[in-house]
């Protein structure tokens, strides 16, 4: 796809890294520049010109991340800083009145940070249970293990859509579908699908979908809460002050909005929001069934290349999303990762925050690389060029 | 130091470093060293007895230059006193954080002289520096 959208590829570098964060096009720098240099004002309270066309925009980016998402409204859409905030946001917003000191919580051990660690706080605080439902040989999240997991105290699953290590889809729909069933939430982190394939809050039945603008193409600094109406309305903050509030008197009484205003709490990142439209826009125009296509083929014929190298060795083969995490046989993750650099290809080195997931890999830290539009055959020719060269690593390194 | 003999010194030190693998010895005092930016993370563990480093071992995963900068600093710190020691280390800290430094006093750690050069890869050098501070200034407290 195009990547003279992308001004940081004109230079030479071969980005693999869109797991951690994505390049951003043309399109939604300038759409930021423009809400900084034409029409700056702050929302939902001027009366002027710029106000209104600031206002405009803020707000219609909730029905474009509504429809791109498939919820029942831009209601049901609240903007936070991240997927990392957003999953807080559930966590400590609306499971801190919900759940009760006998109830379960299931997760996986592929989980990242995000996922996982507000669970651990929470539970400190509440006492329920935390399981992890077992992965298979392949590292993957399947139905089965799921259901076997399901006991009458489970109140909620909260997993990855597609995890950030192995890089599986789990099968939202059926997972969905059982949650609904058996009276369960059903959170889902999408930050590392929302960005890659067509995800559909109603269809599969979600009960919170969380993720990140700048893993789509967006700025950094906003992300995305979509959850139920109905819960939302439920949900209490976990930020106060103005632009949420109805009123609050001396006498310490207080109304809040109506959601998703009253999780907005001060003024937002407004740029980033409006920018985040902009890269929605962008991924719709393309098409997001063609990027999913684009990167599993990708990832494919990079694996058929890899797999020539002796030296190589994958961990996630089988799955169907554009991640691939290896490590050169007898070198260090971060070695290969900044003999990559010297080549100007960059990928990742590490756990990528899934720090459990080493006790059923064996090992704690690969190289990851994930895929994005704009990468190409060519670079992955080029990654497999110099990693075909792999003795020469210390050469570079040391 | 011609920059191949460097090269080698450093590759042989991590292929097969110095002492790896912890010891059960309570007479040993422990330090976790780790770097905030990249995923280098050791155990060391050290035995001082009457001011003299009698072992140092350690255990973990991280990268060549780390791991290597470990077992070199282990081979040069056993055997001398803990004053020699925190010299040799300050030393090695000037050295990759382009201050003065006395060449002398380096011996094989002289190979890292050249890694101020890839700025990123001054943290991992220096890596099992503060843990053997750390160390030592632990036994000093409880002499």
């Amino acid at each position: 796809m195009k990547k003279e959208d992308f001004p940081m590829l004109d230079s030479e570098i071969i980005y693999f890294d869109n797991g951690a964060t994505t390049l951003k096009p043309r399109c939604v720098v300038d759409k930021m520049n423009d809400y900084y240099t034409k029409y700056t004002s702050n929302i939902h309270r001027g009366d002027y010109e710029a106000a209104v066309i600031t206002n405009n925009l803020y707000d219609g980016v909730r029905d474009l991340v509504s429809d791109f998402i498939n919820c029942n409204s831009s209601k049901e859409v609240v903007f936070t800083s991240g997927a990392t905030n957003s999953l807080n946001l559930v966590v400590f917003g609306f499971m801190r009145k919900y759940l009760k000191s006998s109830d379960e919580v299931l997760l996986t051990k592929a989980e990242h940070a995000s996922n996982v660690l507000p669970w651990i706080k929470l539970s400190e605080e509440i006492g329920f249970k935390i399981k992890y439902i077992p992965l298979n040989e392949d590292y993957e999240l399947t139905v089965d293990n799921l259901k076997k997991m399901i006991t009458p105290n489970t109140k909620v699953v909260s997993i990855a859509h597609i995890t950030n290590v192995i890089g599986d889809v789990r099968d939202v729909d059926s997972i969905g579908k059982i949650c609904h069933e058996d009276n369960i939430l059903f959170c889902v982190d999408g930050a590392q699908s929302v960005p890659h394939m067509k995800v559909d809050f109603k269809k599969s039945n979600m009960d919170f979908l969380c993720f990140s603008g700048h893993k789509m193409l967006g700025p950094t600094g906003v992300g995305v809460l979509v959850g139920k109406y109905d819960l939302l309305e439920e949900m209490d903050p976990i930020c106060y002050g103005g632009g949420m509030n109805q009123f609050f008197e001396y006498d310490n009484s207080y109304e809040l909005k109506k959601p998703p205003i009253k999780f907005e709490a001060g003024t937002p990142p407004i740029a980033e929001v409006i920018g985040l439209g902009e890269a929605i826009k962008y991924l719709m125009n393309i098409g997001m069934d063609k990027i999913y296509e684009h990167e599993c083929s990708l990832k494919k014929y990079m694996i058929d290349k890899l797999s020539k190298i002796p030296n190589i060795i994958m961990y996630n083969k089988n799955s169907n999303s554009g991640i691939l995490a290896f490590n050169v046989s007898g070198v260090f993750a971060q070695d290969t990762s900044v003999y990559l650099n010297h080549y100007h290809i960059y990928v990742r080195a590490g756990n990528h925050c899934a720090k459990m997931l080493k006790d059923d890999l064996k090992i704690k830290n690969t190289v990851r690389v994930s895929l994005y539009l704009y990468n190409t055959k060519e670079d992955v020719d080029r990654l497999v060029d110099v990693l075909s060269d792999s003795e020469n690593i210390f050469k570079v390194v040391i | 130091m011609d920059n191949n003999l460097k090269r080698e010194i450093i590759l042989d030190n991590y292929q097969d470093p110095m002492n790896r693998g912890l010891v059960e010895d309570g007479s040993y005092l422990k330090e976790n060293t780790n770097n905030e930016s990249c995923i280098d993370n050791i155990d060391m563990m050290m035995k001082i007895e009457d001011n003299i480093i009698k072992d140092i071992v350690f255990d973990g995963e991280a990268c060549a230059i780390s791991t290597s900068a470990t077992s070199i600093m282990i081979r040069s710190l056993i055997g001398k006193g803990v004053d020699e020691a925190l010299k040799i280390i300050k030393n090695f800290q000037n050295m990759i954080e382009e201050k003065d430094y006395d060449k002398d006093l380096l011996g094989e750690l002289i190979v890292y002289e050249d890694i101020a050069k890839q700025p990123n890869r001054k943290t991992c050098a220096l890596l099992p520096s503060n843990a053997v501070i750390n160390m030592i200034s632990k036994y000093l407290e409880n002499k």
